[in-house]
């Protein structure tokens, strides 16, 4: 029957189903993809479903990754909503990341700082052409060669002299109970730790975007990368029974510390001001967009107007998350009928009104 | 606070003492005490940066100052310190007893709205839920503000600087407030509009013995508004009393610069 | 590891009942406690993500995982269609994740979750009707930022959204909005009905069901409890109509049901059927639903 062209939608959901799986699959004659082989080489796909994603698996985050046929945002999804599922069984002490086991670590601000700039891994110096010679698989795998000296056991933060000097605003510490959007709705007005949260959650091509308009005019950042490092860091529980922290996990994670304008206190001497990102695994691109958006969110804080997007806290926490943001704007593909309709009649009463009040008195 | 509400001046509507507001090193006021009475027009003059605007914001609770009470006594209810007021109190009392008109018609108006809308909200924020009478009342109040009353389906966006000060003023005055703020009211206006807008608004303020606190840089707005006349200074107020006399015979140095400078014109 | 075939509809092992954690469901109901104490207050709520997309009614199924037991009867609609692929989606997921029994008959139905309609039939009580809500907040259209919306509401300060009403009066010469119009409830809360065509809206007030809002990504519930006023907004001289498509229903004939219009081809051949599949299906059938309640229609 024609008028129930959506009957039938079971039966139909099971066999689209059928079909994505079939698509997943791809072409039979080529050997499926294994998790193994997308944890450890689409690593930076894994770090950023991990990231946002909030949930630190790699096993898992590959899983959703070939669930989702390499889609980000719907591995994301996959992840979070697993995550929901998971029991909480403790919460960790804040991660110490000045002991962390750098892989790369560099800083814009100063030539040389302790512990040294340390290149590692980037895509920064590559030059961005096609590289033929990955079509085909090779036998032998590429090797770096390993520095005959090991790196400082101790890496500061490359902001402490700035820091020492009074230069720069002071981080503040606190021991209050982090807010944690996982368990409680966005609170608006949102403190710093809320507003990091989502932001580590928050989808990278927004905050990229957001990031560069802040940076281009729209936003008053002036930022400087006073570090950025990635690598591993130690996870420590302290179990009630115990009273002590204990070791249970290294996980990677990259930090950008960002140096941003001059502000004065009315009776105060002048600082720098910080903007802060941290996100899992390797992801430059993101904490560097993530610690300019939370200093340009931070302009009330320092009494600039707040008068860009990147500065407006509600416009940023509310549309960053990219399971909400693609969850709402791909429902307009749901049925809509009953409204569409209903508002499609109004239209029509609408224009007749106004068709016979034109046709009755001469328009004045 | 007890001193303020004893007899001394039973018959203020706002009152004011103390007030002091500093930013950082700079200066807002310092120490004023002023009152208006029920249907008193007060004018606030001085020039830019002498602290009108500080004083306006710190009296109408937008700001909170450094020192001092601000004071009102609304019909029937007691005395209330307007800092010491809830949110919600202060919110009610600005949107029913209380008026403000902006220098700046589009920061108190929705310019997407009709007059007719932009009039009638303050009636419909009260409760009235009758179309047909809020929009008479709003074309009642266009014709009083010297705007035809058949412009009350058009929207804002369509009507000149001067009308749209006058459809501000309406939609301050259509909810009977007892005390409304305004601040330069006249400032962008060229001078003939001005004059047209002072002439509605002196009518008006008289007919519905509303109390005014006007802030402006300009003379001939309080000579022909109000009553009574402070003269800001440094954030201090210098001089103050009836309009005319402050103006004829001013006593302070300043204000005789002032109005000097003004006659000159 | 055994796939999930996507083929076999199982009940899933490994998940909870109703795939909530139980601590998440005592979150919920909660929140759905204080929510009904204060009627059509939005009551935030620790939302969780689904395996269903935002916007596509994660909201109304923490509520209804949140309170469904083992011999409930569930009953999911999606434009008054049990058939919906949406409406079938969401059934599937809670056989698959409670097995229990699910129906399209709103009368036998304990649970019933819907999108955008509210069942012909009337409910009962004992009866639960959860709706599924895209953006909870009526103010939002007039009133971005969510720290003021709940000020507004804090103070019940809706004079703005009745200037949004006189507007279209100004302009139209009439209320030009067709669904999802805002209610009052209890004489004190602004709410939104969710996207529910205003025919609906006289079957919020004083329903014998509970009625329970959910919005997921807005991290929102509200609700009605039984027998609660429901006022549409409106003008004295303007009152709310609850319009409805005129004519009958081509299947069964029904002259005061929600009618959806079906166009046949391509040079404007339409008919109209009504919207709520299951009541249509009864009266065809005989079954109870004769002569249909009263819903102010034109006739």
């Amino acid at each position: 029957m024609a008028h129930v062209a959506i009957n039938g939608g079971e039966e139909a959901i099971l066999k689209s189903q059928t079909l994505v799986a079939e698509q997943r699959r791809g072409d039979v004659a080529v050997p499926e993809i294994t998790l193994a082989q997308i944890a450890s080489q689409l690593g930076l796909a894994v770090d950023r479903v991990m990231s946002e994603g909030s949930l630190y698996d790699r096993d898992l985050a590959a899983l959703a990754l070939k669930q989702a046929q390499g889609d980000a945002l719907e591995a994301i999804f996959l992840l979070r909503a697993y995550r929901t599922t998971l029991p909480r069984i403790a919460a960790s002490e804040p991660i110490d990341t000045s002991t962390m086991t750098v892989r790369r670590r560099v800083s814009a601000t100063f030539k040389d700082v302790p512990g040294g700039q340390v290149l590692g891994a980037t895509y920064d110096y590559t030059h961005r052409l096609l590289d033929f010679a990955l079509s085909e698989t090779a036998d032998d795998a590429p090797r770096a060669d390993v520095s005959a000296e090991p790196l400082d056991a101790r890496m500061p933060s490359a902001l402490d002299p700035l820091v020492s000097d009074g230069l720069i605003e002071e981080e503040i510490r606190s021991d209050a109970e982090a807010y944690d959007l996982t368990r409680e709705p966005l609170c608006l007005p949102a403190g710093r730790d809320q507003r990091l949260q989502n932001l580590a959650r928050g989808d990278e091509g927004f905050l990229l975007g957001l990031a560069y308009s802040s940076a281009r005019g729209y936003g008053s950042v002036h930022p400087f990368v006073g570090e950025l490092r990635a690598g591993e860091v130690t996870i420590q529980i302290t179990p009630e029974e115990l009273g002590f922290p204990i070791d249970i996990a290294d996980i990677g994670v990259t930090e950008c510390q960002m140096i941003n304008q001059l502000h004065a206190d009315p009776d105060d001497l002048p600082r720098f001001t910080r903007g802060y990102g941290l996100a899992f695994g390797h992801c430059e691109r993101k904490t560097i967009a993530m610690a300019l958006v939370d200093r340009a969110m931070r302009a009330a804080e320092f009494g600039e107007k707040v008068e860009h997007p990147a500065q407006n806290e509600e416009f940023v926490l509310s549309h960053s998350d990219s399971v909400e943001a693609s969850g709402f704007v791909s429902h307009f593909k749901l049925p809509h009928y009953v409204d569409f309709q209903a508002e499609t009649r109004l239209l029509r009463e609408l224009r007749a009104r106004a068709r016979s009040e034109g046709e009755g008195e001469p328009s004045s | 606070m007890d001193a303020i509400s004893n007899s001394a001046s039973r018959t203020a509507l706002l009152e004011a003492s103390g007030v002091s507001k500093s930013y950082g090193a700079r200066i807002g006021c310092i120490d004023v005490s002023v009152t208006v009475g029920a249907g008193e027009v007060l004018g606030v003059v001085g020039e830019s940066g002498s602290g009108k605007s500080t004083l306006m914001k710190c009296l109408s609770g937008q700001i909170v100052p450094d020192k001092g009470a601000v004071i009102y006594r609304g019909n029937d209810r007691k005395p209330v310190d307007v800092f010491s007021l809830s949110e919600m109190e202060r919110r009610r009392l600005r949107r029913t007893d209380w008026g403000f008109v902006h220098q700046n018609p589009l920061d108190g108006l929705h310019i997407n709205v009709s007059a007719g809308g932009n009039v009638g909200e303050a009636l419909m924020s009260r409760g009235v839920r009758n179309y047909g009478s809020i929009r008479a009342s709003a074309q009642d109040w266009l014709e009083r503000l010297e705007i035809d009353p058949s412009r009350v389906d058009d929207r804002a966006r369509s009507f000149s600087g001067g009308m749209l000060q006058r459809l501000q003023v309406a939609r301050n005055l259509v909810a009977a407030p007892r005390l409304v703020f305004m601040d330069e009211p006249t400032g962008g206006l060229d001078a003939s509009v001005q004059a047209r807008l002072l002439d509605v608004l002196r009518t008006l303020v008289r007919e519905l013995a509303v109390a005014v606190i006007i802030v402006t840089h300009d003379l001939a707005v309080v000579r022909l508004l109000a009553d009574r006349l402070i003269v800001m200074h440094r954030g201090r107020v210098i001089e103050e009393g009836l309009t005319d006399q402050v103006l004829d015979d001013p006593h302070e140095p300043y204000t005789q610069l002032l109005v000097s400078s003004v006659l000159q014109i | 590891m055994n796939r999930i075939s996507p083929s076999k509809p199982v009940v899933w092992t490994g998940y909870n009942f109703a795939y909530l954690d139980e601590q998440t469901k005592r979150m919920v109901r909660r929140a759905l406690l204080k929510a009904l104490a204060i009627p059509g207050y939005q009551v935030a709520f620790g939302g969780r993500e689904m395996p269903l997309a935002y916007g596509w009614g994660t909201g109304a199924i923490q509520v209804t995982a949140s309170i469904i037991g083992p011999r409930d009867r569930l009953k999911v609609i999606d434009q008054g269609s049990d058939d919906a692929t949406n409406a079938a989606s969401i059934r599937r997921f809670f056989r698959s994740v409670t097995g229990v029994e699910t129906t399209a008959s709103a009368l036998d139905a304990t649970i019933v979750q819907t999108r955008h309609r509210i069942p012909e039939t009337p409910l009962r009580e004992n009866q639960v009707l959860v709706y599924q809500v895209p953006s909870p907040e009526p103010l939002r259209k007039i009133e971005p930022r969510e720290s003021e919306t709940r000020k507004m509401h804090a103070y019940a300060e809706y004079g703005p959204m009745l200037l949004t009403l006189y507007e279209d009066i100004a302009r139209y010469g009439r209320v030009a909005s067709a669904y999802n119009c805002p209610v009052i409830v209890n004489e004190r809360y602004l709410a939104s009905p969710s996207p529910i065509p205003k025919f609906d809206n006289p079957k919020l007030s004083h329903s014998p069901a509970i009625q329970l809002f959910g919005a997921g990504r807005e991290k929102r519930i509200y609700a009605i409890p039984p027998y609660t006023s429901v006022r549409s907004l409106d003008f004295e001289d303007f009152p709310f109509e609850p319009s409805r498509p005129d004519g009958r229903c081509s299947l069964c004939g029904s002259e005061t049901s929600y009618l959806e219009e079906v166009i046949m081809d391509d040079v404007g051949g339409r008919m109209f059927v009504c919207s709520d599949t299951d009541y249509c299906r009864r009266r065809r059938e005989g079954k109870g639903e004769g002569p249909v309640r009263a819903a102010r229609a034109k006739a």
